[in-house]
């Protein structure tokens, strides 16, 4: 018996890894019912796998069986691999007694497609009305919204989880097309535009009535998978700003592809996934949700891909020179948030402290600035006098001397010759 | 002058009392063990009173909003002699300046006590989130820790609100006590060990027949959720430091 479990667990576990979200925040269940669990607005990461990524929900897919034969998908139909499928009780008695000895902050549900849509997305359902109504769980649940499930199901699954999100899987509708003849942006936008009018809807109830039920109190989310098709940056993060813009998304995942299929279609086994493009579009991802930076004023015609060197801030920073130095005592909020070394935390005590007197370098340093970066772009009191004027080209260089990028060694264009 | 005081927040709040009634000028604060007489320097000796510490904790609490009294008492839990000091000081500029004052991140006092406050919050948030019970086999979820800060008063909550329906008890194994939740109310308790009990991990046959199935999937599920290919040693060891890597079922 338990043989069976840990092989089944090993299966669905290993074909749901590849989704990359894992965050169990904007939850706002309360253990008002004495029963298990109460979720932290900011979530917990319980653990960090190996390759570093968080490891907060117990993420598994409900079966890996599928109908679908999605090039970059491991549960492709076509794919020779060992097929398994949980039962409701499986999956609740293992979330529950996860939650228990405090593994996990509670459950990322999602599943391969067998027989159609609708027939998934009841199992779904059953597994998260049994953990919230018979055994009281109010841990944090990610269900998959499964494209061309029915209206009801899905709304009646956002009653129960805390987020909902459907994947992307290629930033633009020709890259989809090209791996997933099946498939098309349209199946997602659909469910997501759906889930979004109810989040709408009974935030707009809450108002009126007291007491109406949760519907996807975090929100949803999407994913796409980077680097398995010709995408520049822009056309990603011109889709991601998209999204954000049209469904209120909570976040936008970006997961550098990693090769499991020999298809000559996209890039052969063993190729490295793109880390590095991957950590750059994220951080883009931030300078739109926190720093005020408008997607335009990173990607454009003209700078269509990333930086591989210097992060999109530094790189924004050196473009428009224009702008700086900003003076630390005097600046809006807004911009000293662009100042490169700078970041939210910094930039509020800033504005605080500045009430007091005006601030000098030592004072910088201990507010938390990376002042070596941030020189180059600012004044305060006892800034040293300056007689030359750089370079956005000459600041990129002095930065890039006196730090140690962990991507300097990949990165590298030069040839090494001996 | 030096003023020598318990290490209790009485004590702490005492000396700032004393300080105001005697105002004797430049004063470092020290406890007894971090103390060593100095040749030219005169100390004095602080003895802890509950109604001046409550005098002095009232007068705080009129001056800071919540967030700024709970990085004080974070700052006290951080157990850092320094830590005491600018505590010391940091009462002192509160209330010898404005209402608002703790707003000045140029101040040293106010910084210091903003990065241990964030020190002993990140320790907080780590318990929580690294904590494994295990199901012992009288019905209770047990955990021995050893964190670097005093953060059992800190998770006490966190732990209540989240395992309403079980009993659980953590305990402090380097401050040698505990807290143990009865389905209603938390308590704190003090354990005697038996002699050579690994208090840390406690023999299987203290635990429940099903703890090792659970534990042992648990350890698949951290296997099969890694991603080989994208292997990263550095950022793995950086969100998970090696100290915690004895509380956790999937690293043992």
């Amino acid at each position: 018996m338990s043989d069976r479990i840990r092989e089944k667990l090993n299966i669905l576990a290993d074909a749901a890894k590849y989704d990359v979200s894992c965050s169990s925040s904007g939850g706002n269940r309360k253990n008002d019912n004495k029963g298990l669990g109460d979720s932290h607005f900011s979530g917990i990461c319980h653990t960090y796998t190996e390759d570093g990524r968080c490891v907060s929900l117990l993420k598994i897919l409900l079966t890996n069986h599928c109908i679908y034969d999605c090039l970059f998908c491991v549960s492709r139909k076509s794919n020779d691999i060992k097929r398994a499928a949980f039962t409701v009780d499986e999956v609740v008695d293992l979330t529950m007694n996860f939650y228990r000895r405090n593994y996990i902050e509670g459950l990322f549900l999602s599943s391969g497609i067998f027989k159609n849509a609708d027939f998934t997305m009841e199992r779904l359902l059953l597994v998260v009305k049994k953990l919230r109504l018979e055994q009281k769980f109010n841990g944090y649940i990610h269900l998959k919204t499964i494209p061309g499930a029915s209206e009801e199901l899905i709304k009646e699954a956002g009653l129960y989880a805390d987020r909902m999100s459907i994947n992307l899987e290629m930033p633009t509708e020709a890259g989809l097309k090209l791996l997933a003849p099946e498939k098309s942006h349209a199946d997602v936008i659909k469910p997501l535009e759906f889930v979004q009018q109810n989040i709408v809807q009974f935030a707009a109830d809450k108002k009126l009535i007291k007491h109406v039920p949760k519907f996807v109190p975090a929100g949803q989310s999407t994913q796409m998978v980077i680097g398995a098709t010709p995408e520049s940056d822009k056309d990603i993060m011109y889709t991601a700003s998209a999204f954000y813009k049209n469904f209120a998304l909570k976040r936008v995942y970006y997961s550098g592809y990693v090769p499991i299929s020999n298809d000559t279609r996209m890039p052969i086994l063993g190729t490295q996934p793109p880390l590095l493009r991957e950590n750059r579009l994220y951080q883009t991802d931030w300078l739109m949700r926190f720093y005020g930076f408008k997607v335009q004023e990173i990607l454009n015609d003209a700078n269509p891909n990333l930086d591989v060197d210097i992060d999109p801030k530094l790189s924004w920073a050196i473009r428009n020179m224009q702008h700086f130095p900003v003076d630390i005592n005097k600046a809006d909020y807004k911009m000293i948030l662009r100042i490169p070394g700078i970041g939210v935390m910094s930039a509020q005590k800033i504005v605080q402290a500045r009430k007091f007197g005006k601030l000098r370098i030592d004072q910088l340093k201990k507010i938390g600035v990376a002042y070596n970066r941030a020189k180059h772009f600012i004044t305060c009191v006892d800034s040293p006098y300056q007689i030359r004027d750089y370079q956005g080209t000459q600041i990129k260089a002095f930065i890039l001397a006196d730090s140690q990028s962990k991507y300097l060694k990949t990165a590298s264009n030069q040839l090494i010759l001996f | 002058m030096i003023y020598i005081f318990d290490g209790s927040l009485t004590g702490l709040l005492t000396a700032v009392f004393e300080w105001f009634e005697r105002k004797p000028g430049n004063v470092v604060l020290k406890t007894f063990e971090t103390f060593q007489p100095e040749a030219f320097t005169p100390n004095l000796n602080i003895i802890p009173d509950v109604e001046k510490s409550d005098r002095v904790w009232k007068g705080l609490q009129k001056r800071l909003k919540k967030d700024w009294l709970r990085k004080f008492y974070c700052s006290y839990l951080s157990e850092i002699p320094e830590a005491y000091n600018h505590l010391f000081h940091f009462t002192i500029y509160i209330f010898q300046n404005d209402v608002g004052a703790e707003a000045n991140y140029g101040n040293e006092h106010v910084i210091a006590l903003a990065k241990y406050a964030k020190s002993v919050e990140r320790e907080k948030h780590r318990m929580e989130a690294f904590i494994r019970f295990q199901h012992t086999a009288d019905g209770i979820f047990y955990t021995g820790i050893d964190p670097d800060f005093n953060v059992l008063p800190l998770i006490s909550n966190h732990f209540k609100n989240r395992y309403a329906d079980q009993q659980w008890i953590i305990y402090d194994l380097k401050r040698k006590y505990g807290l143990h939740y009865n389905l209603n109310t938390v308590e704190e308790i003090s354990i005697s060990f038996t002699e050579g009990v690994n208090k840390q991990n406690p023999a299987a046959i203290l635990m429940d027949e099903k703890e090792e199935l659970y534990a042992v999937l648990w350890k698949d599920y951290f296997k099969s959720s890694n991603i080989v290919s994208r292997k990263n040693t550095k950022l793995h060891v950086q969100h998970v430091p090696k100290r915690y890597w004895k509380y956790l079922t999937e690293k043992l």
